[in-house]
C-alpha cells in the first residue's frame, strides 16, 4: 500500500469521526440501551482497529529493524 | 470497611510486584536496566503496560464524571478519536523512536532532540517545559487516589491520607523496581481493569433493573434527554478535541515506553489492539457515567443531581463561593464508585474499588519518566554520570522519584479543580503543542534547533496564558465572557468549561501555531541545519533518501 493511500484512509476515518448526522438524536437505542450516537462511535473504534490491522500488514516499516551492523 | 481492606490488599500486591522486580534484576544495575528494563519487554507486557500508562485517573474517574454531567459526547470527545490517533502515532512515530533508541542508545526524547538538532541547552529548555507539563498529570493521580480511598472507606480514610498512601505505594515500587517494576504493575493493573469493566456493567445494569429502562427514563425528562445526544456541544468544539490525542506520543513517558520493546514487531499487536482496549475500558466508563443520572435511589447520586438542579435554577447573582460549593457537590468524579457501592454485592464492590485504584495509579510511569529525564537529560548530560558512575545515576533517579512524588502530593492538597479540567487545560494541550517537534525531528530534514526552540517557547507561553486567563477570569454560570474581541470579533472567550479561541479549544491554535513556528523559524535559520553526517543517521535508511536537504 502506498503512503498516500494510507494517509487518505486515515484522513477519511478522521472525517467520519465528525458524525454531525447523529448529533441531535438519541434514537434508535441500539440493543435497547445504546443511544445511536454512542453506538456509532463504538463501531468507529472497531473500524479504527481494522484500518490499523491493514496498515501493519501492508505498510510495516521493516527497514527500521534491519541493518543490525549499525546497532550499538 | 471491607472494600477499603481489599483496596489496601491491592496496594500491597502492587508494592510486592515492584520489590519482586527489584529482586529479579539483581546483578543488573545499569541505568538502562533501571530506566528502560534493559529494552527487553515482551509483546504482552509492552501492550498492556503502554496502554496502562495512558489510562489514568482522568480516563476512569474523569471520563465517567464528565459523562455524568455531559452525556455520551464524552466517548466521542476523548475515546474514539484517541482510538484512531494514538495507535497511528505509535505506528508512525513510536516505531521510529524505537529504532533510533536501538541504534543510538537514546533513553529519552530530549537525548534524541539534542543529537538530531546538534544542540545542548535548547534540549535543557525542552526538558524543563516537558517536566513542568508532566507534573499536573501526576497530581491527577494523587487526587484520584485520595478520592477513591475516601469513597471506598466511607470517609474513614480522609482525602489527604488516601493521597498520601497512594503516593507512598507508587513511590515504593517505582524506586525499587524501576521500569521493570512499573511495567509489571501496569500490566497487572490493566488486566484487572479490563476484566472487571464488563462485570461492573452487568452487575450495575441488573441492579438498576436493566439499562433499557434507565435510558428510557432519561429520554422522558427534558433535563436529561440531551445527555443521550450531543446537542449541548458545538461541532467545532467536538472537532477541536481531536487534537488532544496528539499529546500522547509527545508525553515523555509514552516516548520512553516506546524504547522498552525487545523487538520492533511488538508494536504490531499494540497498534492493532489499542483501539479495542480503548473500547473495553471507555465504553463501560462513559455508559455507566450517563446511566448514573437514572440512579436516583442511590442517595449520594441523588444529592449530586439535586445540586446540579439547584445550580441550573440559581440566579446569575449567586455568590461565587456558593456556586463553587454546588459545583463540587454536583461533580461526578466519584460517580462510578457510588454506582458500585449502590448496586454491587460487597465483595464485587471491593474488587471494583481495587480496579479503579489500579487505573488511578497509572501515574507511576510519569513519575519514572520524570526521573529518567532528570538523570539522563540533566545529571548525565552535565557530567554527573561520567564523574560519579552509573550506580550514582540510578540512586539519583530514585531520589528524584521521592522528591517529585512529594511535590505532586503537596500540590494535590491545594488544587480543588476537577480532575478532568486540570488534565485537559494544562498537560494535554501543552504536549499536543509539542508534537510538531517529534514530527519535524523524524520526518523533516530541514528542521533546525531554532525552530524547535520557537515551538517550545510558544507552547510554554500559550499554556501560561490559558492558565492566567482561567485563574483571573471566573467562569460564567452560562454562556460566554469575551476576553479579547478586536474589531468586535470574539476571538478569546471564557466559557464555563474553560477557554475558547474562535470557538475552538486552545489546543488547536496552540498546536497549529507551534507547527507553523517550526516551519517558518527553521526556514529562516536554515544555516543551522545539522551536518550531513547527523542527517544521514536519521534518514539514510528511509526509502527514497538522498543526501540533499
Amino acid at each position: 500500500m502506498r503512503p498516500l493511500v494510507a494517509a487518505i484512509l486515515v484522513g477519511l476515518l478522521y472525517v467520519l469521526h465528525q458524525d454531525f448526522w447523529f448529533w441531535r438524536t438519541a434514537r434508535p437505542l441500539v440493543f435497547g440501551m445504546l443511544p445511536v450516537g454512542l453506538f456509532y462511535h463504538a463501531v468507529f473504534t472497531l473500524a479504527s482497529a481494522a484500518l490499523l490491522w491493514l496498515l501493519v500488514t501492508r505498510m510495516w516499516p521493516a527497514h527500521l529493524e534491519r541493518d543490525p551492523s549499525s546497532k550499538r | 470497611m471491607i472494600p477499603a481492606l481489599v483496596v489496601f490488599a491491592y496496594l500491597g500486591v502492587a508494592l510486592y510486584i515492584g520489590i519482586f522486580a527489584f529482586r529479579s534484576s539483581a546483578g543488573r544495575r545499569s541505568a538502562e536496566d533501571f530506566f528502560l528494563a534493559g529494552r527487553s519487554l515482551g509483546p504482552a507486557v509492552f501492550l498492556l503496560s503502554l496502554f496502562g500508562a495512558n489510562m489514568t485517573a482522568f480516563s476512569i474517574l474523569g471520563a465517567s464524571g464528565h459523562a455524568f454531567a455531559n452525556g455520551i459526547v464524552t466517548y466521542g470527545l476523548m475515546a474514539s478519536s484517541s482510538a484512531l490517533i494514538i495507535p497511528v502515532s505509535l505506528f508512525v512515530i513510536g516505531t521510529r523512536l524505537w529504532s533510533l533508541g536501538q541504534r543510538h542508545g537514546f533513553m529519552t526524547p530530549v537525548q534524541m532532540f539534542r543529537d538530531r538538532w546538534e544542540c545542548g541547552h535548547i534540549g535543557t529548555i525542552i526538558f524543563a517545559v516537558q517536566a513542568v507539563l508532566l507534573i499536573p498529570y501526576i497530581i491527577i493521580a494523587v487526587m484520584g487516589g485520595g478520592t477513591t480511598l475516601a469513597t471506598v472507606s466511607n470517609g474513614r480514610v480522609p482525602f489527604w491520607m488516601g493521597g498520601a498512601i497512594v503516593s507512598l505505594v507508587v513511590m515504593g515500587y517505582v524506586c525499587f523496581g524501576g521500569m521493570r517494576g512499573t511495567a509489571w504493575v501496569n500490566t497487572f493493573q490493566t488486566i484487572l481493569f479490563l476484566l472487571f469493566g464488563a462485570i461492573a456493567v452487568t452487575v450495575i445494569g441488573a441492579g438498576m433493573g436493566g439499562f433499557s429502562a434507565a435510558m428510557e427514563s432519561l429520554l422522558q425528562s427534558p433535563s436529561t434527554a440531551p445527555l443521550l445526544t450531543r446537542e449541548r456541544v458545538s461541532p467545532l468544539y467536538f472537532l477541536s478535541y481531536t487534537f488532544i490525542p496528539l499529546s500522547s506520543i509527545a508525553f515523555p513517558h509514552i516516548g520512553i515506553f516506546c524504547l522498552t520493546a525487545r523487538r520492533l514487531g511488538h508494536f504490531r499487536k499494540t497498534v492493532v489492539l489499542y483501539p479495542l482496549c480503548m473500547l473495553a475500558i471507555w465504553l463501560p466508563s462513559v455508559f455507566l457515567g450517563v446511566a448514573a443520572n437514572a440512579a436516583r435511589e442511590v442517595p449520594a447520586i441523588e444529592s449530586k443531581l439535586e445540586a446540579r438542579a439547584e445550580l441550573a435554577a440559581a440566579s446569575p447573582s449567586l455568590a461565587p463561593q456558593d456556586r463553587a460549593r454546588l459545583r463540587a457537590q454536583a461533580s461526578g468524579d466519584d460517580v462510578i464508585l457510588r454506582l458500585v457501592e449502590g448496586y454491587a454485592p460487597l465483595w464485587l464492590a471491593s474488587l471494583l474499588g481495587a480496579c479503579v485504584m489500579a487505573a488511578v495509579m497509572a501515574s507511576d510511569s510519569q513519575i519514572l519518566a520524570l526521573s529518567t529525564m532528570f538523570t539522563e537529560d540533566v545529571f548525565a548530560f552535565y557530567g554527573g554520570t561520567s564523574r560519579f558512575g552509573q550506580a550514582a545515576q540510578v540512586q539519583m533517579g530514585r531520589l528524584f522519584v521521592v522528591l517529585i512524588t512529594g511535590v505532586a502530593y503537596a500540590i494535590a492538597l491545594r488544587m480543588p479543580q476537577s480532575i478532568f479540567d486540570l488534565a485537559t487545560q494544562y498537560a494535554f494541550a501543552g504536549y499536543a503543542a509539542l508534537s510538531p517537534l517529534l514530527v519535524a525531528a523524524l520526518f523533516w530534514r530541514g528542521s533546525t534547533k531554532w525552530g524547535a526552540l520557537a515551538s517550545t517557547l510558544w507552547t510554554a507561553a500559550s499554556v501560561l496564558t490559558v492558565a492566567a486567563i482561567q485563574q483571573t477570569i471566573p467562569p460564567p454560570a452560562a454562556g460566554a465572557i469575551s476576553v479579547w474581541s478586536p474589531f468586535g470579533i470574539d476571538v478569546v472567550m471564557r466559557i464555563p468549561a474553560g477557554t475558547t479561541v474562535f470557538g475552538l479549544l486552545p489546543v488547536v491554535p496552540m498546536t497549529l501555531v507551534s507547527a507553523l513556528l517550526m516551519v517558518v523559524v527553521s526556514r529562516l535559520t536554515s544555516s543551522s541545519t545539522p551536518t550531513p553526517k547527523t542527517i544521514s543517521r536519521y534518514f539514510a535508511n528511509t526509502p527514497g533518501y538522498s543526501s540533499g536537504v
